[in-house]
């Protein structure tokens, strides 16, 4: 079987961000770019199915800061191919982003027909549009989102999925395949990887790297971002200050005022 | 003139959600503003009935088909899509749920119009639709323009009240004939309802919410001690259900339960939307986080930025060293 994941970089959200003196975009200087969460899952669930049905994995990401360490990792944790797609467009964008992965995913030898495209269900910048189900339009291939279990059947013509609903319900959907899944958590947390692994998956392994091609869609923005702010800059909490024990003293006063102790 | 707003009227197993209703309000001001009509989209099966309650859409749009029982994006994508590209149309409000999520992305993928995620506002400036969006797990607010129609809007809950999007009256209701791909690729099979006999975290008044900031899972002991101090129960975050060290039942939020304890402490919860999405009801929160920018501190009606796994023994032996020994379970 073979599966494709698609891996996206995105800010580390509990870091500090700072916007860029533009006032439109963050300020890169500084700021810590990781592995979009769901796309850990994403990953992880692939190599859950390779490990249940054999095949191989391979991983594609767009070009960007720190891209090679994730790369790198994921070939260590067990992904047989890594991919890196050099001088696409840069930004907010996951529409243009959508559009780049498509086109290698349906160009680039040996990535097609691929069975599954796992990609993780939401990042926090996907200010316009989510990329599973931009990558399955642009491929025209179905796509299931929020996504928590997955396994294929024997022939490998069909796949079976979980979705989660509100409340804790699961909804379990029958997919053909080839099919694009939105990965919101895999079966497993994803697993640990040590850093020495990281490192030796550097001497053994090599990225493939390959020029994004031209925008098919090449198009005037469709939105424009017009000012960016922090949120909490004027937090509404009342913020108690002090040692623990002094804090915990006012809580303990909070609490009983509201009767609660 | 601009063209109509439209709302998807999310209605999964026979009820409309909530979001429905703020979506409404929201569609309201702006079809109120721009001097067009607001219609809600309703799609499903056997929900004529379900219609009366959008009676602050001028009309609703009723798309019936027993192959759009359950809420299939693909599916749901198959009937909007040469509607969308029949009427003219402004904006089309989606909710941002885990019913509908991936519509909104999918269809403005397939017409290549404008989308825009995480929408918590929205208005017309100067005859060009803008939004207010919330990104970056919250920490962040953009300001964002649309170039071109229809826009897409993903809505968040909280947009507005969902009491301003509810009427009694009984608006005007149009049978749209739809015919879906009757060999759909994605297909619906079941629902597995949650594993019962834990407890109900939807009863109780005193909750103690943990979030990843408690680093690994034998530190919820010290969450469990403080719960058990305060006759509470401990819930969490996506993030420490998916590690393993709360079961699926004591998730709060977006795919987990909407709570509205008197007390909810937010212990090491960064307050991403999906997370508060569930709590925000709560009558005291309570939020402890390292991170002063942290956006639960917004939710938070108290604050402490400080180190959890420090703060932790302390605030239970002071709520022990308060309460009557009989009281202490
Ligand atoms: C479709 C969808 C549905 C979702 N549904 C849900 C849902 O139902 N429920 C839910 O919770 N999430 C849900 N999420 C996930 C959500 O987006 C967030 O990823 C999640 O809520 C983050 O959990 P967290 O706050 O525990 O972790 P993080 O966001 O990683 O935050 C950890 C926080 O801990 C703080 N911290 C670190 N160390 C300490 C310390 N020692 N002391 C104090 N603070 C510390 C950090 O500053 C940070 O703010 C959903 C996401 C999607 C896409």
């Amino acid at each position: 079987m073979k599966i494709l994941v698609v891996l996206k970089m995105a800010p580390d959200v509990v870091e500090e961000l700072d916007i860029a003196p533009s006032g439109t975009a963050l300020d890169p200087r500084g700021q810590r770019m990781v592995v979009s969460e769901s796309d850990e899952h994403a990953l992880e669930e692939a190599l859950i199915l390779k490990e249940r049905h054999g095949g191989k994995v391979t991983v594609l990401a767009l070009d960007a800061p720190d891209v090679d360490e994730v790369l790198f990792a994921a070939l260590a944790k067990g992904a047989d191919r890594a991919i890196k797609i050099k001088g696409a467009a840069k930004g907010l964008a996951t529409s243009v982003a959508a559009d780049t992965l498509a086109q290698v995913i349906g160009s680039e030898l040996g990535l097609t027909p691929a069975d599954l495209i796992l990609c993780g269900v939401q990042a926090v910048d996907d200010l316009d549009g989510l990329i599973a189900p931009l990558i399955a339009c642009q491929l025209g291939l179905p796509f299931l989102g929020i996504v928590t279990g997955l396994w294929v059947d024997a022939p490998g013509s069909r796949a079976f999925a979980i979705k989660e609903y509100p409340g804790g319900v699961r909804g379990e959907f029958e997919v053909a395949i080839p099919a694009v899944f939105g990965i919101q958590a895999a079966e497993r947390p994803p697993r640990y990887i040590p850093v020495a692994k990281v490192r030796a998956a550097m001497k053994s392994h090599a990225i493939e790297c390959i020029p994004a091609p031209l925008p098919v869609n090449a198009v005037t923005p469709l939105i424009q971002v017009l000012a960016m702010r922090k949120a909490t800059l004027a937090p509404r909490a009342e913020i108690l200050e002090g040692s623990p024990d002094g804090v915990s003293a006012r809580v303990c006063e909070i609490l009983a005022g509201r009767d609660l102790i | 003139m601009t063209g109509n707003i439209w709302v998807l009227a999310e209605q999964w197993r026979g009820r409309i959600s909530e979001i429905t209703y703020e979506g409404l309000a929201l569609g309201r001001e702006l079809a109120d503003q721009s001097g067009a009509r607001l219609e809600a989209v309703l799609v499903g099966h056997n929900v004529r009935a379900l219609a009366d309650t959008l009676g602050r859409a001028d009309s609703v749009l009723c798309l019936d088909h027993p192959l759009l029982a359950e809420p299939v994006a693909s599916v749901y994508v198959d009937v909007l899509a040469p509607l969308l590209a029949e009427r003219k149309l402004a904006a089309f409000l989606i909710p941002l749920t885990n019913v509908s999520l991936g519509i909104g992305s999918w269809l403005a993928g397939q017409l290549r119009v404008p989308a825009v995620n995480f929408c918590k506002d929205a208005r017309f400036v100067d005859g060009r639709l803008q939004a207010r969006c919330v990104l970056y797990g919250g920490k962040i607010e953009a300001e964002v323009a649309v170039c071109g129609e229809p826009a897409i809007l993903g809505i968040w809950p909280g947009a507005r009240p969902p009491e301003k999007g509810r009427s009694a009256q009984p608006p005007a209701i149009e049978q749209v004939t739809v015919f879906p791909d009757q060999t759909p690729s994605v297909r619906f099979r079941r629902y597995v309802e949650p594993a019962r006999g834990d407890t109900d975290l939807r009863q109780q008044e005193i909750l103690v919410g943990v979030g990843r900031g408690i680093r690994n899972k034998e530190n919820m002991a010290l969450a469990e001690n403080l719960a058990g101090v305060l006759g509470g129960v401990v819930c969490g975050s996506r993030s420490v259900v998916d590690q393993g060290w709360l079961p699926l039942s004591r998730r709060v939020g977006k795919s987990g339960l909407t709570v509205k304890p008197k007390l909810y402490f937010a212990l090491g919860i960064s307050g991403a939307p999906e997370h508060v999405q569930g709590m925000r009801k709560s009558g005291c929160v309570i939020a402890v986080n390292t991170d002063p920018q942290a956006p639960i501190f917004d939710v938070a009606h108290y604050g402490i930025v400080g180190d959890v796994i420090e703060l932790l023994p302390a605030l239970t032996r002071a709520i022990r060293a308060r309460k009557p020994p009989a009281d202490d379970a």
